[in-house]
């Protein structure tokens, strides 16, 4: 099954390449005079197609294109003409950071919430915890965003309103740029996996093995943590993994509300200043990072329940 | 990702599915969500179409006297740095972002329903190659697949609605296929084709009908979804564009005043809560209703 997995990958990232690969040339037009905009002479026109290998038969395109990634060459930014994969190696650990904070606050207090909402199924605890899962989830993350900025940074002043501090200026600074917009990012993936902990747990707490473990005499801990919680995981491991798409479609938009010099802003800037080489690069770097994503989810989900390991055999 | 593993775990919810429970719950709940659901939307349908009636070009209308005036009885929700009222606006808001919600569902639905079906009833070679290309569209990450085809076609209307949409073919279709697959080993349709009835008598008779209640669910789930992305795009500037009114335009102009005259944000904020929060209820609502499964547990 493991196997089959990885090789499945293939085909998808080479699908999704071509479509990233097709962005620039399937723009109406000419893709060259479409980056240049109206105050284009011929001559400019000329050489940005060159620059772009706009000139060469499609199928080379695609060929030195991917060749060059897999080397680890995105080409230039045609704008500032620095090496696109110099500014992503300064923007990416930024926008890592962001999401691998964002995903261990949304773990931690969603799990143990939803664990709560189960046991205490029906108690006012239950309902305090479903209701706070469903605004979270109604709310969109730059809203949460703009009321971080509003309390914490404009009214009670105790973290930046915006900017990145790196983690070579210390730690603390680091961490309190990035809370605000950590938080917001959580809020909305903690809402989901409150639901499906609640939901996966609930499932199991009925199951006829916990019941025989509570006439067995163990303790609610136990049970709850020991068998329940352990069994609960397969779904949330795989709603984890679809979530994480929308994690990273979250960071473009706080990075940009929040001034943070990542991936997802970068995208924002080339996409107004058409700047489709370095889009091209965000988008293919994003929609990886999602592959490999869900093919850990993936591999996670044979490692928690050993019965899925043979399962895709048959 | 791969079709294997949407059978190991059927109950898996796609990307924005809200797994409710409600299996214990009693039908005045299930109903309680519906009602709640149905009269948050049917708010925000009612302001989108009847506020700008009352105020036609008030949307746009800049008056400099009312700049960043204060809720009022004049200005319910306030006016913006340009006196524009912002109820009318947030009723306008409400109309695009109503329009190219719709319009993406119901494109998602067409396509990725009859795809869905296609898939479930074809022979499996089709089935396949429709799967993995769905597989490809589906590992890119929502707002990033709205952005390549916005980056492609320009931020119009049309052009939103169809990149929202896109993204949701591969779950609609998904799901379509999925509810086609059990529907068509259902005696009933054995029986059709036992008849004589046509494949198309049959898909289109007897496994589409039966395959809509979890499609309408996921539609519903993705309508609140939809209104979310648009005003996230709109919010980065690649959404609807100004003078427009979008939901997620005002929040974004209104940040430099926010501090101030906290209103120019609290009014869309509000506003999306509103409609997404109805959305939201109303798939948890369907789908406590419509789930078999979970139907089946309750009785």
């Amino acid at each position: 099954m493991i196997l089959r997995r990885l090789l499945l990958t293939i085909p998808i990232l080479i699908g999704t390449s071509i479509i990233v690969f097709a962005i620039l040339r399937l723009i109406p037009g000419d893709p060259a005079a479409a980056i240049l905009g109206s105050n284009a002479t011929p001559d400019m026109i000329v050489q940005v197609r060159s620059q772009l290998g706009l000139d060469q038969p499609i199928y080379q395109q695609f060929v030195t294109w991917i060749t060059g990634i897999v080397q680890g060459d995105f080409g230039h930014d045609y704008i500032t003409n620095q090496s696109i994969t110099e500014e992503l190696a300064v923007r990416l650990p930024v926008t890592l950071e962001l999401a691998a904070f964002a995903f261990i606050l949304a773990l931690l207090f969603a799990v143990p919430l939803g664990v709560i909402s189960a046991v205490r199924q029906g108690g006012w605890l239950d309902r305090a915890v479903r209701a706070f899962a469903v605004f979270t989830i109604a709310i969109p993350d730059f809203v949460f965003g703009i009321l971080g900025i509003l309390v914490f940074a404009l009214a009670l002043s105790v973290v930046p309103s915006s900017g990145f501090v790196p983690i070579s200026a210390g730690l603390g600074d680091n961490l309190r740029s990035l809370a605000v917009p950590a938080v917001a990012l959580a809020l909305g993936l903690g809402g989901v996996l409150i639901r499906v902990t609640r939901s996966a747990m609930l499932d199991v707490l009925n199951a006829d093995y916990v019941r025989f473990a509570k006439a067995s005499g163990f303790g609610a801990g136990t049970i709850v943590f020991r068998y329940a919680l352990r069994n609960a995981s397969v779904p949330i491991v795989t709603v984890i993994g679809l979530q994480l798409g929308y994690l990273l479609g979250g960071t473009v938009v706080v990075e940009q509300l929040f001034g943070l010099p990542g991936v997802g802003q970068l995208i924002v800037q080339a996409m107004l200043s058409r700047n489709y080489p370095v889009v091209q690069a965000c988008i293919l770097v994003f929609v990886v990072a999602f592959i490999v994503a869900n093919l850990a989810t993936d591999l996670l989900y044979a490692v928690l329940n050993p019965r899925l390991r043979k399962a895709g055999a048959a | 990702m791969s079709d294997d593993l949407a059978v190991m775990a059927p109950d898996a919810a796609l990307p924005g599915d809200a797994v409710s429970d409600s299996r214990f719950g009693s039908s005045i709940a299930k109903r309680a969500e519906l009602v709640a659901g149905g009269s948050l939307v049917l708010l925000a349908v009612l302001v989108a179409i009847i506020l700008p009636l009352l105020n036609p070009g008030g949307a746009t209308a800049v008056d400099a006297s009312q700049s960043l005036a204060s809720p009022s009885f004049t200005h319910i929700l306030g006016a913006d740095q340009l006196g524009r009222d912002l109820l009318t606006r947030v009723a306008v808001g409400y109309q695009i972002s109503l329009t190219i919600s719709v319009g993406a569902v119901l494109f998602a639905v067409i396509v990725g329903g009859l795809l869905g079906l296609l898939a479930a009833t074809a022979s499996s070679f089709f089935d396949g190659l429709v799967m993995r290309v769905l597989d490809v569209v589906m590992a890119f990450p929502a707002l990033l697949l709205a952005i390549v085809v916005v980056a492609l076609f320009g931020a119009e209307t049309q052009v939103l609605l169809v990149a929202i949409g896109v993204v949701y073919i591969p779950i609609i279709a998904r799901v379509t296929r999925a509810a086609a697959l059990e529907t068509s080993s259902q005696a009933y349709t054995e029986a059709a084709l036992a008849r004589g009835a046509t494949r198309a008598r049959i898909v289109f008779r007897h496994i589409a009908p039966n395959s809509l209640g979890p499609v309408i669910v996921q539609a519903s789930i993705l309508m609140a979804v939809s209104i979310m992305l648009e005003a996230s795009l709109s919010f980065v500037g690649l959404g609807v564009q100004p003078p427009t009114p979008s939901l997620g335009l005002m929040l974004s102009q209104g940040r430099d005043f926010m501090s101030s005259d906290p209103w120019v944000i609290a009014a869309p904020a509000l506003a999306i809560l509103v409609i997404v929060l109805g959305f939201t209820l109303i798939g948890d609502g369907l789908q406590s209703w419509l789930d078999p499964k979970k139907r089946a547990i309750a009785r």
